[in-house]
């Protein structure tokens, strides 16, 4: 069984509740190596996403995710905002075709993100930031969905690696973003991206759980 | 129809002032200011492309940023817009300042572009050379606004122009390359100038020093 268009909305909500419970955690962990408004931009764009899929549902579940995109990309300032519209946007063209999304099409939608992201932030594994979270999360996402795992396997096993890569972001040197400004000082802190990427991965994968 | 500017900066107090600094060598030149978001401090995707719009007569933009997110929402702005737009990593206030000459100077896209990064358009020639000596009589040398003087009293003069001072050189149409000279008043440099119109351009770079760069 797939995801539908709407599935793929409740998905969105659930991520906008959970940017907005960990607003001020974000923000904080971007107080300590960035600019302080990590948690204030997502949330400023996910209730803007909010307001966008109020009106009328899209009705195919790439439809949601470029409205997603579009909506983070004129909403959320900093890095935040063309990182994750690309992202968004890259996941909804690879779903292009389906309407509803398996888990061969979650890793699909999964990989094309990250390599949006990779592309736009140019940014490598090890640089601390959110590909830290984010890359080993495709990787188990695929080896989930090769064991035959359907998208509620394939979306845990993605948000348990990326909390696992953005815990393994505390120790590094930031060599991306504002907190590369701060060499070797941005050691022994969490990457506020990486921890955002874990948490919304781990609200998608909470909702195909249930 | 000249090639348009826009200056993306988290701050828009930074943005409008490198905007008044460049514009200043360009009166012909849309140079625009994008800067901040939401009342504060940011880079607003919105702003960006309705900033590379409104400098957009035809001729391309050249947008120039100030840190990290600013050139992603610059790229994806001009990603999101007809027309030939280039986003350039450079240094924002001496970019900023030679891209607005080279604009003014009837510079296409990519000579503005150039510009911008301290490229020189073309290479130096080293036969047929033609050098005089100059001497800066003005107080500040060859700063910011008398190089943008300089490289735009050269602009339509068929002619490969260096400066050197020192052990250094620049081509004498690049305002970032002048700046690197650090020739300062009371200074000598030497010009050479090959090319069909060598000699009206050394005539003119002479005339210019002795008006004291017009400051
Ligand atoms: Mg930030």
């Amino acid at each position: 069984m797939g995801c539908t268009a709407s599935d793929v909305v409740a998905a969105i909500k659930a991520v906008a509740d959970v940017v907005a419970e960990h607003k001020v955690e974000l923000t904080q962990l971007d107080r300590a190596i960035g600019d302080a408004d990590h948690g204030e931009n997502l949330n400023r764009g996910f209730t803007a996403v909010l307001a966008a899929l109020d009106g009328a549902t899209p009705e195919t579940p790439s439809a949601v995710l470029k409205t997603v995109a579009t909506t983070l990309i004129s909403k959320v300032g900093g890095a935040a905002g063309p990182l994750y519209g690309t992202a968004f946007l890259r996941a909804a063209t690879a779903t292009a075709k389906s309407d509803e999304l398996d888990a061969a099409a979650v890793v699909a939608a999964l990989t094309a993100a990250l390599e949006g992201v990779v592309a736009r932030g140019k940014a490598e594994p090890g640089d601390k930031t959110m590909v830290d979270a984010l890359e080993p999360a495709v990787r188990a996402s695929s080896a989930a969905a090769d064991d035959g795992g359907d998208v509620a396997a394939v979306l845990r096993a993605a948000a348990d690696a990326a909390a696992s890569g953005a815990e393994a972001t505390i120790p590094l040197v930031a060599r991306k973003g504002r907190a590369s400004y701060l060499g070797e000082r941005s050691a022994g802190h969490l990457d506020p991206g990486a921890r955002s990427s874990s948490l919304l991965l781990r609200a998608l994968a909470d909702v195909a759980a249930r | 129809m000249t090639v348009g500017l826009v200056i993306v900066s988290h701050s828009a107090k930074l943005a409008e002032g490198v905007a008044e600094l460049a514009g200043q060598m360009a009166p012909d030149v849309a140079v625009r200011a994008a800067g901040g978001a939401n009342g504060g401090l940011g880079t607003d995707f919105e702003a960006v492309t309705a900033a590379i719009e409104a400098a957009q007569s035809g001729a391309g933009v050249v947008v120039l940023f100030d840190l990290g997110s600013a050139q992603m929402v610059a790229d994806m702005a001009a990603e999101s817009v007809d027309g030939d737009v280039r986003v350039v990593d450079a240094p924002l206030v001496e970019g900023a300042v030679a891209a607005a000459v080279a604009a003014q100077g009837g510079g296409d896209v990519s000579a503005v572009a150039a510009a911008a990064e301290g490229g020189s358009p073309e290479p130096v020639a080293a036969e047929d050379t033609t050098t005089i000596e100059v001497v800066l009589t003005n107080e500040i040398g060859l700063h910011a606004r008398p190089a943008a003087t300089l490289a735009r009293e050269l602009t339509g003069v068929d002619a490969t122009v260096t400066v050197r001072f020192g052990a250094a050189s620049a081509d004498a149409r690049s305002v970032l390359g002048l700046l690197g000279l650090g020739a300062r008043g009371g200074d000598t440099v030497s010009v050479s100038a090959s090319g069909p119109a060598a000699q009206e351009a050394l005539d003119r770079v002479r005339a210019l020093a002795e008006r004291n760069f017009d400051e």
